[in-house]
């Protein structure tokens, strides 16, 4: 069987695809956080004062908490990381072409794009599926958006949300993820450079797909978006977020705030494909994702629904939350995670219900293969006047090979008797007995393995649009690869 | 099609298979009986290719190809189908998508175009028609759930739609009540074939009251020790394996003499 061996080997050795750097001149922030450096993106972004001191609200908090305690330490990363030295990262890299029009967008950059699967060229995409592109700090170019303001639906990047809607951006920025919420959400709100901005109006449903592509490119610098979606009174949208970066040595540092706000009868699903660069075998390289993702069930009847499929970075520390504050208001919480090589994930949500006959379901699906560590972290609260509240929780986790690890850290607190709770969780691992069954049957070893884990991850796959379900199971093939032995 | 030559195998370093030897040509159907611990599961191990199984003298000639070089998969794709003992469940694979997977695999590796999901699905309706089986098991998961019956039912089912060369059958009988053993042994029939060989592996005689063999072939200790027609298999019922066992060394001490 040596040469079943040799194969999983060779496949190991693959790389990560989207491992290439795009030769762009590019401007930069000289590395290092103050006050000058922030007033410096403030400055670059033609922002209103408002805004810059808000940033340097946040700033003077995030220092606080820098020299009180640092991180947080509580996430579960056995093999630990860092130290992240914050004045060594720049803050802002920029292509220093910044285009009027689709027209105007360096080629370069519209390859970039071509090269990983989205083309900026409208009428090359799918019907349907509007796209912002995020390079580094800025956003490149935004498709579909004359399309979109046809039925009021504001579509753009955060910049420029601040410049033509600054009243929409400082009634919600910071409306569910306060600046003080924690440290990277401090780190984010005072160094953020840019991101997406949707809000559909009153009665709208969107009527494409809205999506944004992050790609981290240059060295040294880390990524700090903010994206802020607004679904009015019974609206609905559909929004998809997908990243890659280059292949380094070093570990480069995202930290990104997402805030969601449904008011009443408005549904929002937000589905991520998060495909960083994981690092290598060893560990080396890698983007540490430390990532705040919270959404806001303001009004009654609303709804929020997370879908993730996580496969890249070093470490994966995430927790996409709903606040169900609206009377039947409904959060859902879909999770693939996947950690092979040596990557390191603490993921998971919160749901907080405030409202009556509030209901919040949770599936999570972690993949451990390599040496990879997968932790589901959850919270389900049950506030005091949150009558007749439900959840469902399920988490399942599956083992590939005997050097990886997963762990579940559920925390359930109820102050109301009427909760009904559901908790369900399991742990397995792919057995030789199905791969041989696959494989006799002609279906090679890689596909047997795609096969096996599109299974596990069914129930997630299936709350994907259909664009990214394929994606989704494409990747997580890839991810696999090498990784049985 | 088939031709295994001294073929010497271990299990974790432990001697099973002691010099096998056996030819089997295409249209026929031979059964290899013989008590537990005799080597028959691990024979059928051996051809599949299941990893742990050490070759470690002989040779498999399949079409004049070494066997045991080829990995599992491409046995099977060369035609190869083993019907499992324990078939294994695979939540969430649904039995259509498993069954499409392995099909086009193969079409592929035979330079065939793959089947798209409507032509898949035809075609295994029409195979499950022949089976007489219900097609409830297409909306299932690959055995999830399955019964003992229900999982060998599938084997058989799994068998008609790849439609093997050499099939190899390892104790499909077992555990099976009468009802289930007929549509089987009924689907084995069904694909009898002058172009396919089978190999029926078997604790029970009880089988081949369905499955009629062409030869019957007695393995005890990792050695065939006798070999004769489906009547060989009745006196077996009759008299058990020990007594092929000790026939066979009375015949072995009787020709040293």
């Amino acid at each position: 069987m040596s040469t079943t061996q040799d194969t999983i080997e060779a496949l190991a050795q693959r790389e990560y695809k989207y491992g290439f750097v795009t030769d762009i001149e590019q401007e930069f922030a000289p590395p290092g956080l103050n006050e000058d450096i922030i007033r410096f993106i403030s400055a670059k972004k033609g922002e209103p004062d408002w805004l810059l001191e808000w940033r340097l609200k946040a700033y003077r908090h995030w220092t606080e908490l820098y020299e009180a305690k640092g991180e947080p330490q509580w996430a579960f990363l056995p093999y630990g990381y860092g130290p992240i030295d914050y004045q060594a990262i720049s803050y802002y890299a920029a292509p220093k072409q910044r285009p009027e029009s689709m027209d105007e967008v360096d080629p370069e950059l519209l390859r970039t794009y071509e090269k990983l699967g989205i083309p900026l060229e409208e009428q090359k995409w799918l019907a349907g599926v509007a796209v912002d592109a995020v390079f580094d700090s800025v956003s490149v170019a935004t498709t579909f958006k004359k399309e979109l303001e046809k039925h009021g639906v504001i579509f753009c990047s955060f910049s420029e949300a601040v410049r033509s809607h600054p009243e929409l951006v400082r009634k919600y920025l910071g409306s569910v993820v306060p600046h003080t919420d924690n440290f990277f959400a401090a780190l984010n709100s005072a160094v953020f450079s840019d991101g997406s901005f949707v809000y559909v109006p009153k009665g709208v449903r969107c009527p494409m797909e809205l999506s944004t592509y992050f790609r981290i490119n240059a060295a040294q610098t880390g990524q700090f978006e903010r994206t802020l979606i607004v679904a009015d009174e019974g609206a609905y949208v559909s929004y998809m977020e997908g990243c890659t970066a280059p292949m380094r040595d070093e570990n480069q540092l995202h930290a990104a705030v997402v805030e969601l706000v449904a008011l009443d009868d408005a549904t929002i699903k937000y589905s991520t494909i998060q495909n960083w660069y994981p690092g290598d075998e060893k560990g080396e390289g890698g983007i540490y994702n430390f990532v705040t993702k919270r959404g806001k069930c303001q009004g009654h009847n609303s709804r929020i629904s997370w879908t993730q499929v996580e496969t890249g970075s070093a470490i994966t520390w995430k927790y996409p939350s709903c606040i169900l504050q609206g009377d039947n208001s409904m959060g859902e919480f879909y999770s693939v995670a996947l950690t092979n090589l040596r990557q390191q994930a603490d993921t998971g949500t919160k749901m907080i219900h405030i409202g009556k006959n509030t209901k919040s379901t949770i599936v999570t699906k972690g993949i451990s293969a390599g040496q990879g560590h997968n932790s589901y972290r959850g919270m389900v609260k049950i506030l005091k006047g949150a009558e007749n509240a439900r959840n469902f929780t399920q988490c399942d986790s599956l083992l590939i090979g005997d050097r990886c690890g997963a762990h579940t850290f559920p925390y359930i607190e109820v102050k109301n008797k009427t909760a009904r709770m559901e908790h369900e969780a399991s742990t397995s691992k792919i057995g030789e007995d199905q791969m041989f069954y696959c494989q006799q049957r002609g279906i090679g070893l890689e596909d047997a393995i795609s096969l096996i884990v599109a299974g596990f991850c069914k129930e997630v796959f299936r709350e994907l649009p259909m664009e990214f379900a394929v994606e989704a199971q494409k990747l997580l093939s890839v991810s696999l690869e090498g990784s049985v032995g | 099609m088939l031709e295994i030559k001294n073929l010497h195998a271990s299990v974790e370093g432990k001697e099973i298979l002691k010099g096998v030897n056996l030819k089997v040509g295409a249209g026929e159907v031979h059964s290899i009986m013989g008590p537990n611990g005799s080597g028959k599961s691990t024979l059928a191990s051996v051809l599949a290719g299941r990893d742990g199984y050490e070759v470690t003298a002989g040779q498999v000639l399949y079409k004049g190809k070494d066997l045991l070089e080829m990995e599992p998969e491409e046995r099977a794709c060369e035609g190869v189908f083993m019907a499992f003992q324990y078939p294994v469940e695979i939540p969430g694979v649904g039995s259509v998508q498993f069954l499409t997977a392995a099909l086009n695999a193969i079409r592929k590796h035979r330079g065939k175009e793959e089947y798209d999901a409507l032509e898949a699905l035809t075609l295994f309706r029409e195979k499950l028609k022949i089976l007489h089986m219900s097609d409830d098991l297409l909306g299932r998961s690959v055995n999830e759930g399955f019964s003992g019956g229900e999982k060998k039912k599938n084997e058989i089912f799994q068998m008609a739609v790849l439609e093997p060369s050499l099939a190899v059958l390892d104790e499909t009988d077992s555990g099976l009540d009468i009802d289930a053993l007929k549509v089987v042994a009924d689907g084995v029939n069904a694909l009898r074939g002058p172009k396919r060989a089978m190999l029926v592996i078997t604790h029970y005689q009880r089988l081949l009251n369905y499955i009629v063999p062409d030869y019957v072939h007695v393995l005890v200790d990792g050695r065939i020790v006798k070999t004769g027609d489906k009547e060989l298999a009745l006196h077996l019922e009759e008299h058990g394996y020990t007594w092929a066992g000790e026939r066979a060394l009375a015949d072995a001490a009787g020709s040293k003499a």
